[in-house]
């Protein structure tokens, strides 16, 4: 017998610090891997969030810096621009990007900067405790939203990939989930997809990848999964929004 | 016969059971002996049912699993 699968070269030995059963690991590995399919580790720079994901840097063996909180567009603005040759790549989740970060993910876009974002959205800010975040479902439970969140006054949960989309800067928008293989096989081949656009100097390149947080949900790993693909997929639904071709670009 | 085999890091996992459900042949379980990080890791229960697919080692969100085919 021959080993079939390992540990992708990109990723460290480090032990993730990750609750049980949260996404924020499979969606490390599958980055991994794909910089290992693609050979691009020597030529990759991860720009880390503030939030669970914040020591993304102890877990991949490319160069990695650390963004203040929701600013990870920004500094991959600075960084693809001065080093185009690189490929560059943005990890945040939903308090980041959609929240305190809403700014610069919107006129990065627009922008059409050519960098990759790999969006995490568990539906809380998971680091902080539990707190609603922009994508909280409505009459989900949070810390802050103890009563279910009323979209009165919280208004309604952001569908970011198909805002986005609709960015004329932007190359592809697309959202997956990692809840099952066959999806993990999904979500793989729109990150290699995402990196692609960028290697082809096509723009801006979005992957949103619906995770779990069973620690704030309250919920055991596999009922955080099944949840995922219900009322998550529901509201959120998986899909490509938007995808240029070569031959559109000028 | 087995045609696969996998291994479980021990220490490294967080029993979180992901990988129980989604092996076909059923070959994992969750075992009972605690690690060092406090989680009753999961176990390589039926060896002789493995074929290798890989399917626990891709859910598993730790990367504790390798597998031989
Ligand atoms: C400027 C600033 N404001 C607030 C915080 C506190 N803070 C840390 S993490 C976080 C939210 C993280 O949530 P999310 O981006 O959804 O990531 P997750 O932890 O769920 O992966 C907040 C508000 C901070 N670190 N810096
Ligand atoms: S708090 Fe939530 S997002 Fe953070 S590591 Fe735990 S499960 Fe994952």
């Amino acid at each position: 017998m021959k080993q079939v699968f390992d540990r992708p070269r990109t990723l460290l030995d480090a032990r993730f610090h990750y609750c049980p059963g949260c996404h924020h690991g499979t969606i490390h590995r599958i980055i991994a891997e794909t910089l290992d399919r693609m050979e691009l580790r020597e030529n990759t720079i991860g720009i880390a969030p503030v939030g669970c994901a914040v020591m993304l840097y102890d877990y991949m063996d490319i160069d990695i810096l650390e963004a203040p909180h929701g600013r990870a567009p920004a500094l991959a603005t600075g960084i693809k621009r001065s080093l185009p040759d690189r490929v560059v790549f943005t990890y945040q989740g939903d308090g980041d990007l959609a929240s305190i970060g809403m700014g610069e993910i919107v006129h990065a876009a627009n922008r059409g900067e050519n960098i990759t974002v790999v969006f995490v959205n568990n539906t809380t800010y998971g680091m902080t405790g539990g707190q609603m975040a922009p994508t909280t479902l409505l009459g989900q439970k949070t810390t802050t939203s103890p009563f279910g969140r009323d979209f009165r006054t919280e208004g309604y949960p952001i569908r970011m990939a198909e805002l986005l989309a609709g960015l004329e800067g932007v190359a592809y928008s697309t959202r997956v989930t990692v809840s099952s293989p066959a999806h993990i096989r999904k979500a793989k081949e729109a990150i290699r997809k995402g990196f692609e656009m960028q290697l082809k100097g096509m723009g801006f390149s979005i992957i949103e990848v619906l995770s779990t947080c069973p620690t704030n949900w309250g919920m055991k790993p596999l009922d955080a999964q099944k949840r995922v693909l219900g009322e998550m997929a529901e509201y959120f639904p998986l899909g490509v929004f938007k995808e240029r071709k070569q031959a559109d670009f000028a | 016969m087995a045609t696969g085999r996998i291994e479980i890091d021990f220490e490294r996992c967080k029993a979180c059971e992901l990988c129980v459900p989604v092996c076909p042949k059923n070959c994992i379980e969750m075992g009972k002996e605690i690690n060092r990080q406090g989680y009753t890791a999961a176990v390589f229960a039926r060896p002789d049912d493995c074929t290798g697919c890989a399917l626990c080692a891709e859910t598993c969100p730790d990367v504790c699993i390798r597998v031989w085919r």
